[in-house]
């Protein structure tokens, strides 16, 4: 009895997304896939301990899925007679029934037609099955609203009819790129090796490693998504060192090398290897490859700044983003080369306004120009900016004394 | 799967109508015509005369409010509309990004609803 459930809850964790993805694949109806799948499971916690676990239990799910789904049809357009009975559904399962479309469904929760902010939870709800409430604390949301977004979003895939399909050779990138986007935005890290720098963390990190983890496998040479995975695992990596036992911040100089976790690094350094090998390099790679940089000090005891510095000029030139620049100048300054990391912030002066670690970073380079009193201002800004308790305490304790 | 492309112009390639480029404009829009009918996705479809032509009804506690203009003052306005017969929505797109006015204004592209039971 016990075995049938721990079987269907595992064949669940490992199938979900691909009974999902199949079954919507047909009909661009993701709502009803999913609640077939749901019925499907349910009927296997009923039938398997009884009957005996079939020889096929995912293509057995997916016949009573597919059934499930006729019948619904049926009953939508008025016919009466529904196929009901699941039992024999072992007989006709043949495995090759299971298409793998699970990369069809990564590119229609990231369809240019979706707006941007709910992709990520799309993915979440259809590729993870994370219910509404899951998704709605880590965006600080309520149940609600977050419900309603999916319902919409799902509704204007089934009724406009977003294609399942794998985008043309020269569209592939660019989607690439909005689904890795969605998946980063989900993951919520930013450049977090800026002192006192806050990032939006968002309470997925591992839904969100999850998800690239399964893309590396469906989409194996695409050198961005390895890029992404390695960009997360080595960010992970650092988690545990992010706080005291206090709970309080500790900037990346200070973390204790010995808390990071060293299976994450060293699967991060083997798909940033693979990646590298693909020579195709791209944004994520970059951050990734800085990332391994710092994280290198747990083995060699410091910081190649230098080597941070021109990756950051690499991704720049990719990508000329506030967030980019910002954290350039903060490896600017501590490489120690002051002049440069002024020019740097200057230049995003008037559109970093209300950045987080524009000021932080500002701060940091005004107690190096000695000019504490404009440096005690830019850390209470950055104070008042920040949106964790942790960072906001330590900005405030490295406002300067002597005024 | 039925689709209705919206052509939505700015004024300025509207008034291009009116001037010495007319010729440019409409062989332009004929020869997106003819694609479409060669291509046989297309259902029905028309051009319309100037928004300034245009006139507004509502009606409000069983009065006819008539008003001289579009229904809403925008920067682009609507000049015509086709309904296309594909597969899908992706389909639909790349027949919009061929429009005309794609680079002057835009194209909403919507699904027809299906005809009553």
């Amino acid at each position: 009895m016990n075995s049938a459930g721990e079987l269907v809850s595992q064949i669940a964790r490992e199938s979900r997304a691909k009974l999902v993805a199949s079954l919507a694949a047909r009909t661009s109806d993701i709502a009803s896939a999913e609640d077939a799948v749901a019925e499907a499971f349910r009927a296997a916690l009923e039938y398997w301990p009884v009957k005996g676990i079939p020889q096929n239990p995912a293509g057995w799910l997916f016949t009573v899925a597919t059934r499930r789904l006729t019948d619904q049809f049926r009953k939508t357009s008025h016919e009466t007679e529904l196929t009901g009975d699941y039992a024999d559904a072992t007989t006709e399962s043949p495995e090759n029934y299971l298409n793998d479309e699970r990369l069809q469904l990564f590119f229609v929760c990231a369809h240019p037609g979706i707006d941007e902010n709910v992709r990520a939870a799309l993915m979440l709800q259809t590729i993870l099955g994370l219910d509404a409430e899951r998704i709605a604390s880590a965006y600080l949301v309520s149940p609600a609203a977050m419900a309603k977004r999916l319902v919409r979003a799902k509704n204007k895939i089934r009724i406009s009819k977003i294609p399942f399909v794998i985008p043309e050779a020269h569209e592939l990138a660019a989607r690439t790129t909005a689904v890795l986007d969605a998946i980063y935005g989900a993951y919520g890290l930013g450049h977090d090796d800026i002192d006192g720098g806050t990032t939006a963390h968002i309470g997925l990190a591992d839904e969100a490693i999850y998800l690239v983890r399964t893309l590396t496998e469906i989409l194996p040479h695409s050198a961005e998504v390895l890029g992404l995975l390695a960009l997360m695992l080595f960010s992970a990596a650092r988690a545990p060192s992010r706080r005291n036992a206090d709970g309080d911040y500790i900037p990346l100089q200070n973390q204790d090398p010995k808390l990071w976790r060293v299976n994450f690094i060293l699967e991060a350094d083997a798909a940033l290897k693979r990646a590298a090998a693909m020579h195709s390099i791209g944004p994520f790679q970059l951050e990734a490859a800085i990332q391994a940089v710092h994280t290198a000090r747990g083995v060699t005891g410091k910081t190649d700044w230098g080597a941070i510095c021109e990756l950051y000029a690499g991704l720049i030139e990719l990508q000329p983003t506030v967030g980019a620049q910002v954290a350039c100048a903060a490896a600017l300054l501590q490489k120690g080369d002051i002049p440069l990391a002024r020019t740097m912030l200057d230049q995003v002066s008037a559109v970093a306004q209300s950045y987080q670690p524009f000021w932080a970073v500002t701060a940091e380079l005004l107690i190096a120009e000695k000019k504490t009193q404009e440096a005690h201002a830019a850390f209470r800004r950055a104070a008042a900016l920040a949106n964790d308790a942790a960072a906001r305490a330590y900005l405030l304790r490295r406002l300067p004394v002597s005024l | 799967m039925q689709y209705m492309l919206m052509m939505y112009e700015t004024n300025e390639e509207m008034q291009r109508r009116n001037t010495a480029e007319a010729g440019a404009y409409w062989g332009a829009w004929s020869a997106y015509v003819e694609a479409l009918a060669a291509a046989k996705v297309i259902v029905n479809g028309d051009g319309l005369q100037l928004p300034e032509t245009a006139t507004t009804l509502r009606m409000q506690n069983g009065k006819r409010f008539v008003q001289d203009g579009p229904f809403a003052e925008a920067k682009e306005q609507l000049g015509g509309y086709f309904v296309i017969e594909v597969e899908n929505l992706d389909q639909a797109l790349e027949w919009a990004s061929r429009a005309p006015c794609a680079a002057a204004g835009g194209i909403e592209v919507r699904p027809v609803l299906p005809p009553m039971a």
